[in-house]
């Protein structure tokens, strides 16, 4: 479903990813850890091209991404992506967030798209809020809106970019909670999250980073068993022990 | 003693009002296609199109810094005669003409600062957001991002339209009857030009000192 094919990054002279391949199977969770400045983020939004990357290439469901010829926004329409700090439109309500992309750039008709819109506002269980603004909502329950926002587009994948670490703690689950049914029910995704029980119960694969380099990419058994790097195994110990 | 005379003022209403007309006139046609004019030069300008945004850069650096008389001077006398070089044709009276052209021109270049200011207020991921679900660019732009930066600005552009219906007075230097022109000839030929300069001013200061405070109580609601 992704597939990347040796993609290297810079910003200038800095080189910010380093040879990364690596692949997400259709119905895959793969999650992606690592120190911060990894370039865990940079490498996620380089599947739907929000990060532009110099050598390499991507393939998501066959479309290379690096392709001059490739239509970015039929790309992105394709792959759902949630971001840390929610990004909901903060001048619409909650269901012209949740229709707004369906109707311009799907064409959705408007009933159809505030349809489709109920109807997942209601999966992640704020049917009630739906004449609402962003702004009204708690921090978890605009992540969960923003998660319904990207599935309205009938994505073929699913990109979370950090989606737990700007809530408070005890909004932390109400997301997770979301993430994991998605799971379940077959969706492809990739997360960058520093939720490892999230990983151990949902993941099948972890990638763990470090300055720009895939370093381990392993089953989750594998991964939380038996770490082969150094770094990594360093990695857990910090993070588990809390 | 100077003996203020306040007499001749109702029967000059009618006059002055005709000249409030073209101050209104100048003002709101400046503020709607500056504004209009001013975002597109702030879109080219931070676009990543190089030549697009060196050409709105210069426009924007070029009107900033003249002073406003001599660009309303430059539009009645130089423009006028290039068309005619063109054209070949005589030019009706475009007192007005140019001095509206000139101001919408010499505006779009400050409106163009605050809305780019404006653009820059919205954060880098509402832009990422947009994109991220298909939008194209200007998609983008136009439903996304210029909705909240020109929420962010109302303050900023109507502080401005002030100035420019203040400024609006400068086309006395080419004889346009705007609502100081008009107060001024009034007051000539009356020999009460103390008392109409006066009464002009205090028209001017009511009004502004109204829009601004209107501002004020539009700040303290979006604040």
């Amino acid at each position: 479903m992704i597939e990347f094919r040796n993609v290297s990054k810079w910003y200038g002279s800095f080189q910010v990813l380093t040879d990364c391949s690596t692949k997400v199977d259709k119905g895959e969770v793969v999650v992606v850890c690592g120190p911060s400045g990894s370039g865990k983020s940079t490498l996620i939004k380089c599947v739907n091209a929000l990060e532009p990357f110099q050598k390499g290439d991507i393939v998501v469901d066959g479309t290379s991404v690096g392709d001059a010829k490739t239509s970015l926004p039929k790309l992105r329409a394709r792959v759902g992506m949630v971001f840390q700090h929610f990004e909901l439109f903060p001048h619409l309500t909650i269901t012209e967030n949740l229709t707004i992309a369906q109707t311009k750039v799907l064409g959705r008709g408007r009933e159809e798209a505030e349809q489709k819109g109920l109807k997942l506002l209601d999966r992640v269980g704020l049917k009630a809020h739906a004449a609402k603004f962003p702004g009204q909502l708690s921090g978890g329950q605009q992540q969960r809106v923003a998660i319904a926002r990207a599935l309205a587009m009938d994505p073929i994948c699913m990109l979370f970019d950090e989606p737990t670490s700007a809530l408070d703690p005890e909004m932390i689950n109400e997301v997770l909670d979301v993430m994991v049914e998605l799971a379940n029910e077959g969706m492809t995704m990739m997360c960058v999250t520093h939720e490892m029980g999230f990983a151990r119960k949902v993941a099948h694969r972890v990638i763990f980073m470090d300055q720009g380099r895939i370093i381990e990419d392993a089953d989750k058994g594998e991964f939380f068993g038996t770490p082969r790097s150094e770094r990594a195994q360093q990695f857990l110990s910090k993070i588990l022990q809390h | 003693m100077y003996e203020y005379d306040w007499s001749t003022i109702p029967a000059a209403l009618p006059i002055l009002w005709e000249g409030m007309k073209i101050t209104l006139q100048v003002t709101l046609t400046a503020i709607v296609v500056g504004i209009v004019w001013g975002t597109l030069l702030a879109v080219a300008r931070i676009s990543n199109s190089g030549p697009l945004a060196w050409l709105a850069a210069g426009y924007v650096n070029l009107f900033r810094s003249v002073p406003l008389v001599m660009v309303i001077l430059w539009f009645y006398l130089i423009v006028p005669q290039l068309l005619r070089a063109v054209f070949g044709t005589a030019l009706q009276d475009i007192r007005l003409a140019s001095a509206i052209t000139a101001f919408c021109l010499f505006e779009a270049a400050y409106y163009s600062e605050i809305v780019r200011a404006g653009i820059q207020s919205v954060s880098r991921g509402q832009i990422s957001a947009a994109l991220a679900l298909g939008f194209s660019y200007g998609q983008a732009m136009r439903l996304i991002i210029l909705p909240q930066a020109l929420r962010n600005m109302v303050p900023l552009l109507l502080t401005q339209a002030i100035i420019l219906f203040q400024d609006t007075s400068l086309v006395y230097v080419i004889g346009l009857a705007d609502f100081f022109g008009a107060s001024y000839k009034v007051g000539d030929r009356d020999g009460r030009l103390v008392e109409l300069l006066l009464f002009a001013g205090l028209i001017y200061f009511v009004l502004c000192f109204a829009a601004s405070m209107l501002v004020r109580i539009m700040q303290r609601k979006t604040a």
